[in-house]
C-alpha cells in the first residue's frame, strides 16, 4: 500500500533489551483514529508479532503508554490528527524503561520506586476503631487529592529527564504518591513517608524543569507536590528527621 | 542529592542573596567615586566588617558551587559516589584556599 493522503506512514521501533530499529508500515487513515487504533491495525493486518500493551482502551488503566513523535502519551486517548507530522507517526516503547519487545517495556523499575517511596498503605487504625472524619474542604485533604487520579502510566517517569540521568531518582509518580500519603490523616507515620523520599534518590534531586506536569495525560501536578514535599522534609529535617 | 547536601545548597543560597547584592553595589560605588586601588586597600585592610563579609562569602560559595558541581559531575558522568564526593570536597577546598587568599589579601594589614 502506498503511502497516499489516504494512509499514512507508522514507524514502529522493533527490538529488545539489546537493541533493534525502526520498521515503517502504511496504514489506512480513518477520520476517528487513535495511536493504539494503529497499533493495533499493525499487529492484526500487517504483523501478529508485534508486541504492545493495553487493556481498557478509555484512560483508566494506564498500561498503553508509549513515545510518540518522540513524546510520551496515553495512546488510547491521543487522536492521530492530533499528533501525525509530515504524514508520518513515530511509535516507540516508553522512555527510561527497559525493553522487552517492541513497544512492551519493563515496568518493574518504575512500581519498586512506587514502593521505595513509601507508597504502601500503613493503616492510623484497625477495622475495629471509629473511621477518622475529614472534612471535603480541609486543606490537607485537597493537597491529598494530588495523586487519587494517577493511573501509574509511567507517562511522567519517560518524560522526566532527571530520570534519564539518575538511576536512583524515584521518579514523579512514585514521589506525587508519597506526597499523598503524607497528606492522608489514615495513614500511620507520614515521618516515615518524608524519611523515604529524603534519600539519595529522594525528591531532593528534582529540578523543576516540569516535563512530568506537562505531560501528564490526567493533568495532575507532581512538581507541585514534590515541592510540597521538599518543604515538608525541610522541616522534618529542622526537626531532627532524617 | 540527599537531605543533608540539599539543605547546605539552599542554606548557602540564601546567605549569598545579599552577599551578591552587597559585592556588586560596592563595585559600582567604587567605580563611580574613582577610587584607585590602593584607595580601596586603605579602606579594607583592617577591616573587620569586610572581614566577615567576604570570609562568609568565600564559604557560602564553596559549599554551595562544590554541591552543584556534584550534581552536574553525577548526572552528566555517573561516577560512584566516592568519586563523587571527592570531587566535592576536593573542588570546595580548592575554593576556600584560594577565596581565603584573595581576602586575607584585601583585608588584612
Amino acid at each position: 500500500m502506498a503511502n497516499t493522503k489516504d494512509t499514512m506512514t507508522v514507524k514502529v521501533w522493533r527490538g529488545d533489551n539489546k537493541g533493534g530499529a525502526y520498521q515503517a508500515f502504511d496504514v489506512p487513515r480513518q477520520d476517528n483514529q487513535t495511536v493504539l487504533d494503529v497499533v493495533s491495525w499493525i499487529q492484526q493486518n500487517q504483523d501478529p508479532n508485534l508486541s504492545y500493551r493495553f487493556a481498557c482502551r478509555v484512560g483508566m488503566c494506564g498500561s498503553c503508554a508509549m513515545m510518540v513523535n518522540g513524546t510520551p502519551r496515553w495512546t488510547c486517548r491521543t487522536h492521530v490528527n492530533k499528533v501525525l507530522g509530515a504524514n508520518t507517526l513515530v511509535v516507540a516503547p516508553l522512555r527510561n524503561l527497559p525493553r522487552i519487545k517492541d513497544l512492551v517495556t519493563d515496568m518493574d523499575p518504575f512500581f519498586d520506586k512506587w514502593i521505595e517511596a513509601g507508597g504502601h498503605h500503613d493503616p492510623s487504625a484497625s477495622r475495629y476503631d471509629a473511621m477518622p472524619k475529614i472534612a471535603p474542604d480541609d486543606t490537607q485533604r485537597a493537597a491529598a487529592n494530588e495523586s487519587i487520579e494517577c493511573i501509574n502510566c509511567a507517562v511522567c517517569y519517560a518524560a522526566c529527564d532527571t530520570v534519564a540521568h539518575n538511576q536512583n531518582y524515584l521518579g514523579p509518580a512514585a514521589l506525587q504518591r508519597a506526597w499523598t500519603l503524607y497528606n492522608d490523616e489514615k495513614v500511620n507515620d507520614t515521618d516515615a513517608v518524608l524519611d523515604a523520599v529524603s534519600g539519595k534518590g529522594g525528591c531532593h534531586n528534582c529540578h523543576s524543569q516540569g516535563s512530568c506536569t506537562l505531560h501528564c495525560p490526567n493533568e495532575l501536578n507532581p512538581m507541585r507536590a514534590i515541592a510540597g514535599l521538599k518543604a515538608a522534609t525541610l522541616k522534618h529535617h529542622l526537626k531532627g528527621g532524617r | 542529592m540527599d537531605i543533608r547536601l540539599y539543605m547546605a545548597q539552599r542554606l548557602s543560597a540564601i546567605i549569598m542573596i545579599p552577599l551578591v547584592f552587597g559585592h556588586l553595589g560596592l563595585m559600582i560605588y567604587a567605580i563611580q567615586g574613582g577610587l584607585s586601588a590602593s584607595e580601596i586597600l586603605s579602606r579594607t585592610q583592617g577591616s573587620v566588617f569586610w572581614f566577615l563579609f567576604y570570609g562568609l562569602f568565600v564559604i557560602a560559595v564553596s559549599v554551595h558551587g562544590a554541591i552543584g558541581l556534584r550534581t552536574i559531575m553525577s548526572e552528566l558522568l555517573r561516577l560512584n559516589d566516592g568519586l563523587l564526593d571527592a570531587v566535592m570536597w576536593g573542588f570546595g577546598l580548592v575554593s576556600i584556599f584560594m577565596g581565603a587568599r584573595a581576602v586575607s589579601a584585601v583585608t588584612w594589614l
